[in-house]
């Protein structure tokens, strides 16, 4: 019993990580209708962003609480990255807006790819060890359960962040903007929305997400490199059509149930008789579980293509 | 007109270029001056200490032949190429060492399974190629051009089994890399000694090279209460599985092989890794002459305490270019005749004589980690 208990939460833990990138990816499908295959990349910047930027200011963080300095590195990363996202919208997509929308998606995976390898040539391909930002130890009194401080921080940061989004995004006059522009783009942009802002600003969002996604990832996980990225990535985008790609609570859903399946089937591969090694292969017979019999997803509306 | 001008003016010239450098191409291998040996490291990516550390170790071992005069009357020439730590790229890399620069033997690469792609390809072409560390039995067993200059893993692996019993270790879980050979290999071999000496084990659980969570797997692991835990992969892995299995509240130490020997195990894993063992090629910590003067050389020149692969590294190329010098050539079939009669070699890493199989046949060294570094444990003789 406490072996399952142990290994639900090493799912939650996991899968939460998962949720805060799917969230990227289902805002950015939600208002624009395409996948940015780039994001897994900007998530693995962010993890990069957070080492030099925890290395640069050394000296101011080391005086600090760590709960404030994890906030500073984790903020300015997130600055880092949305600044990037916004560029990355303004150089590659933008230009596409009106073409077909495969055109976009191929140009997706192209800027991944170009941001891959421009942080393997940057930052070599060796990886690199993150730094401790959070005082490792274990939560007491838990009997046989054991849960890391750092866990905990990461679970609570995930949270705030999603509540944070939701509230952008309901509350907002931004999020209505988003909300209507994820509807229909010319009615917003006859009613006043300026269409460009509001792309900007949500591949700004969606990009630091991504970036807190990634120093989480990073303190859970220390050890980076370019390529960090793709499996996250990809497992997100899973959980994000898992939750119905473009719902933003049903990819908090998706990525849980990633996470938690992906562990189970890892820790007791010996009882159900698939080996562990095969755990990545689970999200992916899930996305084709999903396509063939609930292709909205579990939280999404199923939409007409209008002919 | 203009435009067409300048496309057939640019294109005449890359021509000429191309004319140019595969005329200095035509030239290597057979050049009067230079013997071209090809190298294949992993400089980069999840397991780049190896590369790093064999490239030093090669280098220095040619830099020193070259400072004594070369061979045969030539200076040595090491060509070497980073295939990333990627599967598939030793393969490419070997074949365009083999086939642009037409190198004369080939050394590389650490791991096994980089390796076994790069064999077929050497012994196609008829040159031969010495591993420095690759410990799968499969690696030489691919043809008579391939040699190895260390031990190979049933060898190993009974070392860490014979050890475990030893320290009255008689439950042990196994974690293995299902994607290197090297791991799959080393955890079979220690198996199949380990249970027909009386040990048990208590869970087999595995993941893939590049993987991050372990902690499914592990949690599985501690509910069969192991003595200790066989983690046969890579360093890279295995620094977080060693950071994760404390987390978890595992304090039973780590069992593994070779390839946990990188600056980085330590670096990345810190206090968790501490108490654990693994089996190795050499200890710095061995007061025989040769090895101190290897040791001393070596920390001159790149100002850290070398580890087993550049030490492997070093002898590989040593062996190679003692081959050479008794072969009197560099031809592919005399100079793999003289390699395969390697006999009683003083290596920084033992004594080598090759056998009939072209393996290595040495002792090993189990080491501990003790405060951040290597302590010797025992030497474990075949």
């Amino acid at each position: 019993m406490d072996q399952f208990l142990q290994q639900l939460l090493n799912g939650l833990f996991l899968g939460s990580i998962y949720a805060l990138i799917a969230l990227g990816y289902t805002m950015v499908y939600g208002v624009l209708r395409f996948i940015n295959f780039a994001h897994g990349d900007v998530f693995m910047l962010g993890a990069f962003a957070g080492l030099y930027i925890n290395k640069a200011l050394a000296p101011l963080l080391g005086v600090l609480p760590w709960g404030l300095s994890l906030l500073v590195v984790l903020l300015l990363s997130m600055a880092v990255c949305a600044a990037l996202g916004i560029l990355v919208e303004y150089l590659a997509y933008r230009p596409l807006r009106h073409r077909p929308r495969l055109n976009v998606l191929i140009t997706a995976i192209g800027v991944s790819l170009f941001i891959e390898y421009t942080a393997q040539y940057l930052f070599g391909a060796t990886p690199r060890s993150f730094p401790e930002i959070i005082p490792p130890h274990n939560v007491p009194g838990l009997g046989a359960l054991t849960i890391t401080s750092t866990q905990v921080i990461v679970l609570g940061t995930a949270l705030a962040l999603m509540v944070g989004l939701r509230f952008i995004v309901m509350k907002t006059r931004l999020g209505l903007a988003m909300r209507a522009l994820s509807l229909n783009p010319t009615a917003a942009s006859l009613m006043g929305v300026n269409n460009s802002v509001v792309i900007s600003f949500t591949f700004g969002l969606g990009s630091a997400l991504a970036a807190a996604g990634g120093i989480l990832y990073a303190s859970l996980y220390p050890s980076i490199d370019p390529f960090m990225g793709v499996m996250p990535g990809l497992k997100a985008f899973v959980a994000a059509v898992l939750g119905g790609i473009g719902n933003i609570p049903g990819a908090a859903l998706g990525g849980l149930i990633i996470g938690v399946t992906e562990t189970l089937v890892a820790g007791y591969s010996q009882d159900i008789g698939i080996p562990s090694g095969y755990r990545d292969g689970v999200a992916f017979v899930i996305l084709i579980l999903i396509l063939l019999f609930k292709p909205s997803g579990l939280l999404g509306k199923v939409e007409r293509e209008k002919v | 007109m203009k435009r067409q001008l300048f496309l057939t003016a640019s294109l005449s010239l890359l021509t000429a270029l191309a004319a140019a450098l595969s005329g200095c191409k035509d030239s290597g291998g057979g050049s009067t001056t230079e013997i071209l040996i090809g190298e294949v490291a992993s400089l980069s990516g999840g397991t780049a200490t190896f590369g790093q550390s064999s490239h030093a170790g090669t280098q220095m071992a040619i830099d020193e032949i070259n400072a004594a005069g070369g061979l045969l009357g030539k200076q040595l020439k090491l060509i070497t190429e980073d295939d990333q730590s990627k599967q598939g790229e030793a393969g490419t890399v070997a074949k365009k060492l083999v086939s642009r620069e037409k190198v004369v033997a080939m050394l590389g690469e650490v791991a096994s399974g980089r390796s076994l792609e790069m064999a077929p390809i050497c012994q196609k072409a008829g040159i031969p190629m010495i591993s420095p560390a690759s410990t799968n039995p499969d690696v030489t067993a691919t043809g008579d051009h391939i040699f190895r200059v260390c031990f190979i893993d049933p060898f190993q692996g009974k070392v860490m089994a014979k050890f475990a019993l030893s320290k009255g270790m008689k439950n042990v879980a196994i974690l293995v890399d299902s994607k290197q050979d090297y791991s799959v290999g080393l955890s079979g071999f220690f198996k199949d000694y380990f249970k027909a000496n009386g040990g048990t084990i208590t869970a087999e659980q595995s993941y893939g090279s590049g993987d991050k969570d372990f902690k499914a797997q592990l949690t599985a692991i501690k509910a069969g209460n192991p003595d200790a835990i066989l983690a046969s992969g890579y360093y890279g892995e295995t620094s977080l599985i060693a950071k994760q299995a404390r987390e978890l509240g595992i304090t039973v130490p780590l069992l593994g092989g070779d390839g946990w020997d990188s600056p980085a195990l330590v670096e990345v894993a810190g206090k968790a890794i501490e108490g654990s063992f693994f089996s190795n090629h050499f200890s710095t910590e061995d007061k025989s002459p040769r090895i101190l003067e290897f040791v001393k050389k070596y920390q001159a020149k790149h100002n850290a305490v070398p580890d087993a692969m550049a030490a492997l590294g070093y002898d590989s190329a040593l062996i190679l270019a003692d081959a050479i010098k008794r072969a009197g050539t560099t031809e592919g079939k005399a100079l793999r005749d003289a390699i395969a009669a390697t006999k009683d070699f003083d290596g920084v890493t033992g004594r080598i004589t090759l056998d009939e199989k072209r393996n290595a046949n040495k002792p090993a060294v189990v080491l501990t980690i003790k405060d951040g570094k290597y302590s010797y444990v025992t030497t474990i003789a075949p």
